[in-house]
């Protein structure tokens, strides 16, 4: 329980770091800060107001405890380029991030375990020796080129696949749930998770290979086998299990950072995520815009790595609840 | 500072050192596919002026007078033209240029800011131990490719930033790696012995122990290149490069904004992106942990 706690104040510490990081990033870059936050077509009296607003009239640590208050609120300010609220786009957009995510991990994490005992059962032979590098060739490939290998087959060539987007012009669906099971959806989603699976499930492989290895060497692997069990059994039962550990916890800790590598998938394929908004709101010079969606990507990736964390200690009996750090 | 100097010259001088790394380097067929890719990239980089069979921001005319544009392979243009009629293969050997720049002075200071860091955090332990430690953690909690694309906006986009930010987002993972090792080393007795016959603190960092984590900085290093080289071409993807510097990830976004894939021109898009994943690829050959590439936390 202490360690569990102790995990959590350290996690909470860095989400307020990189809060705080968040805020002198986008007010203390050379140039006039509020040019940042302040559209060139305003009329004065809505400057003044949007001064006021966000407190910029006053001094930096005033601003900053403004900041704090405004986003314990869910305050992230307006959009200029949208008009609207920018929790409301964020939140909008987060939606499709997650599902997106979500779809790629799993193939990949389903993929890669199953890839990753595999080899391990073959160590040592040659389909060990081309599948390796063809591996890291995959994790060595920049996910958008990925992409647009997958676009130019799948999408123009072969005309499997829509070149872009999460909808065809004109569907309308009465609500969130029916949008994302809707085959149209659906559809759009294949190639763009595709492409995020090929690049994560790299990681579960060679993690899976590596620990089945180790386990398959420990002494209870040894007791099964001298009990008479078969192999299918003992890689199975006994070594895929515990082997399984350290995969969860990079599965918890792939979700925070591809939520954030999302940015050039998204991009690639047009996918309205979170990714692509932060890009086309610093594009487009929309702060605040920027601000929410970066806030909201650290954020889940720090909670993330908290979740990861202390799945880690949980799960793993072998970690020593009595070290500090 | 003369410390420094004199642990380079005693590491130098040692008999093991140089050649520990070059051990390392050709210990095993993945190690020496690693060191000739980048043999390679490097002496193409020297010698692109003389390789690039045109220039490469040259726009080039056909017949009649008309832009050269979209040509296939030929032997004119070894890998055909782009859109905006200029030839792909001299932009490919001169985007080696950029690579390497990136590559090796980013992962240069990814090195030394995460081994000075690492030496110095699990040498002396206790509060800089815990101060180095949480700037670590603070860092690891930032998003990679947002942090990069928001500083490039708000700073100046271009070589520079990227340089920044890859060695301030990466030095965690080196820094970790060369503390625990650290934490073995200062416990062995000949750092023992060094104590007690009253060597500086400063001798026994970089003359007794900084050699034998060398290698390791070394791997890391390795890795820190192809990092930096995908983060350079993200970032140029994304359009916050810089767009007077010919490199693989420019001439890929200039092939997606100018319907290469509609029009399916493989010559174009598929070499810059090969020469990523052959130099990626190559350290993490050199390096082969491939767990600590992919995922530093889960080892430490």
């Amino acid at each position: 329980m202490r360690l569990v706690l102790s995990r959590l104040a350290s996690g909470l510490f860095v989400l307020w770091a990189v809060v705080t990081l968040c805020f002198l990033m986008f007010r203390l870059m050379p140039g006039d800060p509020t040019l940042n936050y302040i559209e060139p077509t305003m009329t004065e009296e809505q400057r003044q107001d949007m001064l006021r607003a966000f407190g910029l009239d006053r001094p930096l640590h005033e601003q900053y405890v403004l900041y704090l208050l405004n986003l314990v609120q869910g305050n992230l300010g307006q959009s200029f380029l949208h008009g609207r609220p920018v929790l409301e786009l964020v939140l909008d957009a987060f939606p499709l991030t997650v599902v997106l995510t979500l779809s790629a991990l799993v193939i990949a994490y389903v993929f890669g375990i199953i890839a990753g005992a595999w080899l391990a059962w073959n160590r040592g032979r040659a389909s060990e020796a081309v599948a390796i590098p063809l591996v890291l060739a995959t994790r060595a490939a920049p996910e958008f080129w990925l992409g647009m290998l997958m676009l130019a087959a799948f999408a123009f060539a072969l005309g499997w696949f829509p070149s872009g987007g999460a909808a065809t012009a004109g569907e309308d669906h009465s609500s969130l749930l029916a949008r994302l099971t809707s085959a149209d959806f659906l559809h759009h989603l294949v190639l763009p998770a595709a492409t995020l699976a090929v690049y994560l499930q790299g990681l579960p492989l060679l993690l899976m290979r590596s620990t089945m290895l180790e386990v398959m060497q420990d002494e209870f692997v040894t007791m099964a086998r001298m009990k008479g069990l078969s192999e299918w059994t003992i890689v199975m039962r006994h070594a895929a299990r515990n082997a399984l550990l350290p995969v969860a916890t990079a599965f918890a800790l792939g979700v925070g950072g591809s939520v954030g590598g999302n940015v050039v998938i998204e991009t690639v394929f047009a996918w309205p995520g979170l990714g692509r908004m932060l890009v086309s709101a610093v594009q487009g010079a929309d702060y605040p815009l920027a601000q929410g969606a970066f806030l909201l990507i650290a954020a889940v990736l720090v909670v993330m790595n908290i979740i990861a964390d202390l799945l880690y200690a949980v799960l793993d009996p072998r970690v020593s609840h009595g070290r500090h750090g | 500072m003369a410390a420094t100097a004199e642990a380079l010259s005693v590491i130098a001088s040692r008999p093991g050192g140089l050649r520990r790394v070059l051990r390392l380097a050709t210990s095993d067929g993945f190690a020496l596919a690693g060191t000739l890719i980048y043999l390679v990239l490097i002496l193409v980089a020297i010698f692109a002026d003389q390789i690039a069979t045109h220039d490469p921001t040259q726009i080039l005319f056909g017949a009649r007078g008309r832009i050269a544009r979209n040509l296939p392979i030929s032997f004119d243009h070894l890998l055909g033209t782009t859109h905006g009629g200029r030839d792909i293969f001299s932009q490919l050997v001169m985007g080696s240029r950029s690579a390497v720049t990136i590559g090796l002075t980013a992962a240069f200071f990814v090195v030394l800011i995460g081994t000075l860091l690492g030496l110095v955090s699990g040498y002396f332990g206790g509060w800089i131990d815990a101060i180095v430690m949480r700037f670590a953690d603070i860092v690891l909690g930032l998003p990679f490719l947002p942090f990069v694309i928001v500083l490039s906006a708000l700073s100046r986009p271009g070589t520079v930033t990227i340089v920044f930010a890859v060695a301030v987002l990466l030095w965690p993972n080196t820094a970790r790696v060369i503390r625990s090792q650290v934490l073995s080393l200062r416990e062995r007795s000949y750092v023992e012995a060094a104590r007690v016959t009253g060597c500086s603190t400063a001798r026994i960092i970089f003359v007794h122990i900084a050699p034998g984590i060398l290698p390791l900085s070394f791997t890391y290093g390795s890795i820190a290149v192809g990092w930096a080289i995908l983060t350079e071409a993200s970032a140029s993807f994304l359009g916050f490069g810089d767009p007077r510097v010919i490199s693989w990830g420019g001439m890929l976004q200039d092939a997606f904004s100018s319907q290469a894939l509609s029009r399916g021109a493989w010559n174009w898009f598929v070499p810059p992106g090969l020469c990523i994943v052959l130099v990626v690829l190559a350290g993490f050959f050199i390096s082969r942990g491939y767990e600590e590439i992919l995922f530093p936390k889960l080892r430490d």
